[in-house]
């Protein structure tokens, strides 16, 4: 189990590529942040006006998903090559680099979606809450149960809007009665800011929402089962600036509850919404850190020049 | 100038053939219509059929029989050919999966007439007597490899998507294929399952010799039991032309079965528009 009481002995045993945060973070105290608007260019955002609702503490935070040495393989070929991270708890923690670079690959070891691709090997360890995720006795249905995926492309089931939200609450025999599930969808539903959209056509198809919305009813079903982790892969790639800016402003009211780990393309959206973030490139995990410092002060040179857009 | 001749060429020998396509099944339609058209009244659809000699009298045996042996080999068939595919899909691993559609392929293309003697050697000669049994058993062999390759087809077009999206809701594989995957199918399964109904409902050779047919009546399952098919045959064969009008107008009824199936089909299973 790592904790931040033992990060130092930890530190020891891994060797490269392994970030930490405790280290990374400047000593100096957070400035007071306020947004003025979210659609100033990348760059000159991160320097003047980061998000609201930051909590300096965050490296207190205790590390709730930990990979040692992990490396993957789709066959032969490698994609993920020894990752060494920390993942904090209630924080929200963005991969961004170029397409193919594994960082997708990555967050599907983490709720061992990668299992269903024949072919797919993994090697090195998933620790979530100290417990390794691909141990012998591990149980990929029980795991993903408390770690939720979103996906890049919305996914709702076609059903209605009620049975997308209520499936996997059905599926794990969560709800006691008719009543308490429909507590839990409107529960979730509030909590993903679909409800006031959504409350009067509840048994309608939910084929029949916008691509927003649909990706919000994604995160409702989620939601539903109370998972400890979310895991969201580009989850608002392909969503005009205002469904997107609805799905950033979700990630920062989840992140009081729940440990969010977001890939995206997009690294405005990266800078914006998370605490922590990495940098993959070619399987590898070239850089980790606080999103300020990755954004402001990259320590490695491709980090700098793919964040700059010289390549990517 | 040749490269102008050349299209029209082209052209006019393509959009013939089109319209020689079109034309064969209306061209049959008309031609059944005009010889079966008039023979065809209540009494028709609702009599047995009158003694040897005598005019008059119906196909309501056959009617009856057809239904009987369809439904058994729907009954044999479609689960048989539903649940190998979704074994295919879901479960199998590549090789045994090629060696299982290959063979299917391979079903698919046996004679019905050499499917009719594995029923005879199978049914027939040790029951010691023709049965609607044979015959459904027969058919419903010939509804294995459509209802599977038309189910395997429309299971691998459930997107992965939602597959994993189940999956990542902590469903275990079989209610992930019971709640999503076969819900989502249903509609295209239904309408292969249909299509091959119809498409067995005319076949003739593998009831020659397993339910044979029947002038009267066939109580239960396990006499020889009239079919559309095998008596539109003997009528057509036979030397009365009043048996003639008969066979025309008993295939009228079966092409018009088969027509109806597959627009109702087309109707109630249309692909879903969001």
């Amino acid at each position: 189990m790592i904790t931040p009481e033992n990060l130092d002995e930890q530190e020891s045993r891994i060797p490269q590529m392994r970030f930490d945060p405790m280290q990374a973070e400047e000593a100096e105290e957070i400035p007071q942040l306020k947004t003025e608007n979210g659609q100033t260019p990348a760059i000159t955002l991160l320097k003047t006006n980061l998000p609201e609702g930051r909590s300096p503490n965050r490296v207190l935070q205790a590390v709730k998903v930990s990979t040692e040495h992990l490396n993957f393989f789709y066959g032969q070929k490698q994609a993920l090559e020894d990752i060494c991270i920390q993942i904090r708890e209630q924080c929200v923690t963005a991969f961004i680099g170029p397409s193919g670079c594994g960082k997708s690959t990555f967050l599907r070891t983490m709720n061992r979606m990668n299992d269903l691709i024949p072919g797919a090997r993994v090697d090195g360890s998933v620790l979530i809450d100290g417990r390794d995720i691909y141990a012998r006795q591990a149980d990929p249905i029980e795991l993903r149960r408390r770690v939720g995926m979103i996906f890049q492309k919305s996914n709702p089931f076609p059903k209605s809007i009620y049975e997308n939200v209520a499936y996997g609450v059905r599926i794990n025999n969560l709800a006691r009665s008719r009543k308490s599930l429909d507590e839990v969808v409107e529960r979730t539903l509030r909590g993903a800011a679909l409800w006031d959209e959504v409350k009067d056509s509840l048994h309608k198809s939910s084929l029949a929402l916008s691509g927003g919305q649909q990706q919000r009813l994604c995160i409702a079903r989620a939601l539903a089962i109370e998972p400890e982790i979310l895991l969201m892969d580009e989850p608002a790639s392909a969503l005009d600036p205002i469904s997107t800016a609805k799905i950033e402003e979700l990630i920062f009211e989840l992140k009081k509850r729940y440990t969010i780990v977001i890939v995206t393309h997009n690294m405005q959206q990266a800078a914006r919404v998370s605490d922590f973030t990495g940098f993959f490139l070619i399987g590898r995990l070239m850089e980790f850190g606080d999103t300020r410092r990755i954004f402001t002060n990259p320590s490695k040179k491709e980090t700098e020049d793919y964040i700059t857009g010289r390549f990517g | 100038m040749r490269r102008r001749i050349t299209n029209y060429f082209i052209f006019s020998l393509t959009s013939l053939c089109a319209l020689l396509a079109v034309s064969v099944l209306l061209f049959i339609l008309g031609y059944l219509l005009w010889h079966g058209g008039r023979s065809i009244n209540w009494a028709f659809l609702t009599q047995l059929p009158k003694p040897v000699g005598e005019s008059g009298g119906g196909i309501a045996n056959a009617i009856v029989g057809s239904g009987k042996i369809i439904l058994i080999a729907t009954l044999f068939g479609v689960p048989l050919g539903f649940l190998g595919a979704l074994y295919l899909v879901e479960y199998g691993g590549t090789r045994f999966n090629f060696a299982v559609r290959y063979a299917a392929d391979l079903l698919n293309g046996v004679p019905s007439i050499v499917i009719g003697i594995f029923a005879y050697t199978l049914i027939v000669l040790r029951t010691k007597q023709f049965s609607a049994w044979a015959g459904g058993f027969a058919l419903g062999i010939m509804m294995i490899p459509t209802a599977l390759r038309s189910t395997e087809e429309f299971l691998r077009l459930v997107p992965r998507e939602l597959r994993e999206a189940a999956y990542a809701l902590g469903a275990p594989q079989w209610k992930v294929i019971v709640t999503v995957v076969i819900p989502v199918a249903m509609r295209g399964i239904l309408t292969g399952i249909m299509l091959s109904v119809a498409r067995i409902a005319g076949e003739t050779a593998p009831l020659l010799f397993t339910s044979f047919g029947n002038r009267f009546w066939s109580h239960g399952l396990n006499e020889p039991t009239a079919s559309l098919p095998v008596m539109i045959f003997t009528y057509a064969v036979g030397p009365y032309d009043d048996w003639h009008q008969q066979a025309w107008a008993a295939g009228l009824i079966l092409l018009l079965g088969v027509l109806l199936t597959n627009i109702v089909v087309r109707l109630f299973f249309r692909p879903r528009t969001a």
